[in-house]
């Protein structure tokens, strides 16, 4: 038997346990998945939970429900991680796990601890961050009472899980203060490592532009250093303050704790991945997956996704003995909530930045790209039946792996 | 521009795109457009290990990984080079614009 290990089933972890059952012989393979959770939280919906559009368990599955039945699944923390004996430790009865393949998708998390003074005294009473369910749930609790103020969401550095996100937000919380007729007690600044509002220059001019039309003030190029508590103010590495009512923080994201320990990840614990292959840079039986790459795509599931149909492919050539293609090309496709029942769609990859034009998808489309329309809207509401349904059991998706130009405008 | 009496390929923005055609005199220049000029020693340690760290890894060092390990932590990285360290440090050492991340 040859054995495969998958570390972490997360969005990745799942996907490609769901396709490779369908691609090995199982006769001949033995998969196993290894998480520390036993709950899939789909991560996109976190960011409805503070305006009261999702509750907590409209976000949470038993991950077993998603994983193959012919695959092993061993709910364990993970020591360490020992490419050179191929074996990988488990905390759960001292297991050691022999593997001839490995697969690390341990994704990323925020660890606000990089921050002072962002977990002390105010931490969830006005400082919050909605990239966990609980601190989503907190935010929920605190804006049903809050009576308005100046909201400050700071992104504390890049890379960051889903970098629309903070637009995303600023958007729905936009709508939801006028929707709770406040609008104009409240002060909306985003505050940003960038330069811009966004990280590639069309796209940033577009999303500027409408934070201009819905009076949320750009700050750019702020690093933040440390979180004054008492004076409720973010302070930059270059002496910048701004004081706060509402602190929504975007901490540090960062790659899981093992990756380090193994002594496997640059200095935010990511691990380094061939850019077009998602082999492991260092490793020649090991793949890297969805967040956990040191790569400069988006972490985001639309790119685990495609990362997973072009790895599927390549392991198979991989395994009868030929070279690994150069197929992964950095796509992304996001939905970009944009307030009022109204979003935007992007698809980009490593080269090709966001365009404006229309996005074909057969049986739903065309959705406009880069341009705000109803039917963005319900394509990011939709989607959460599909990531659940369609997606994660790696069933087929009306979307090429890479990037097309079509119904792209050029200029 | 300065630079360009050196006769080096420069991108639209004033960044090097070939980190072979350095020289000390180079990083010089680049300090008085960017006006940090002149450079001190601590400018230099972070610009040598930089460039000494881009060479050997084949990828240009985040700023958590200079301020980590280059001996100048991220404060006084802002104190040398004031409104965007990273990409004023890029300049100096002969690099390409940082790809801020997506």
């Amino acid at each position: 038997m040859k054995r495969l290990l998958i570390l972490g089933g997360g969005t990745a972890g799942t996907m490609v346990a769901n396709r490779l059952v369908h691609e090995l012989d199982m006769a001949e393979w033995q998969i196993t998945v290894v998480d520390q959770d036993e709950t899939h939280y789909y991560q996109p919906g976190f960011l409805f939970i503070p305006f009261g559009a999702y509750g907590k368990a409209d976000v949470m599955r038993p991950k077993r429900d998603y994983l193959p039945r012919e695959v092993e699944v061993i709910i364990s923390e993970i020591r360490l991680i020992e490419p050179d004996k191929n074996q990988v430790q488990l905390v759960k009865e001292n297991r050691t796990l022999r593997y001839d393949y490995l697969i690390i998708a341990t994704g990323s998390h925020i660890v606000p601890e990089e921050t002072p003074g962002l977990m002390e005294d105010e931490w969830r009473k006005s400082i919050f961050d909605f990239y966990t369910p609980d601190g989503a749930v907190a935010l929920h609790h605190f804006l049903r009472t809050w009576q308005g103020g100046r909201l400050v969401l700071n992104v504390a550095e890049m890379p960051i899980k889903c970098p629309v996100a903070p637009l995303e937000f600023l958007f729905l919380a936009d709508a939801y203060f006028q929707d709770r007729n406040m609008r104009d007690r409240v002060e909306l600044i985003y505050a940003t490592p960038l330069s811009s509002a966004f990280t590639k220059p069309i796209a940033a001019r577009q999303l500027g532009d409408l934070l201009e039309q819905k009076n949320i003030k750009l700050v750019t190029d702020f690093n933040i250093a440390s979180v004054d508590p008492d004076k409720k103010a973010i302070l930059s590495y270059d002496d910048q303050a701004i004081e706060f009512d509402l602190l929504v923080s975007i901490p540090t994201n960062m790659g899981s704790d093992v990756i380090e320990r193994s002594g496997m990840g640059d200095d935010l614990n990511f691990v380094p991945t061939e850019k077009h292959t998602l082999k492991a840079r260092d490793y020649d039986n090991i793949f890297v997956l969805g967040d956990a790459t040191n790569l400069p795509s988006s972490k985001a599931g639309s790119v685990a996704h495609f990362q997973v149909d072009v790895f599927i492919e390549n392991f198979m050539r991989y395994l009868d003995g030929l070279e690994l293609l150069p197929t992964f090309d950095g796509h992304a496709n996001c939905f970009i909530e944009s307030g009022h029942g109204k979003g935007f769609l992007i698809d980009f990859n490593y080269d090709v930045e966001p365009l404006p034009g229309m996005f074909p998808m057969p049986g739903i489309g065309p959705f406009s790209l880069l341009k705000e329309s109803r039917v963005n809207h319900w394509g990011k509401m939709m989607f959460r039946w599909t990531y659940w349904n369609v997606l994660l059991k790696g069933k087929e998706m009306p979307i090429p792996a890479q990037m097309s130009m079509a119904g792209k405008w050029q200029r | 521009m300065l630079t360009k009496e050196l006769n080096v390929a420069l991108d639209a923005e004033g960044f090097m795109t070939d980190p072979s055609q350095w020289t000390p005199e180079i990083a010089e220049m680049m300090a008085v457009e960017e006006g940090i000029a002149p450079l001190t020693e601590r400018h230099w340690q972070v610009i040598n290990w930089v460039r000494q760290e881009a060479a050997s890894s084949g990828e240009f060092p985040s700023l958590r990984a200079i301020s980590k390990r280059s001996g100048v932590d991220t404060k006084e990285l802002y104190e040398l080079f004031p409104k965007g360290p990273a990409r004023k440090i890029a300049r100096c050492a002969g690099y390409p614009k940082p790809k801020g991340c997506i």
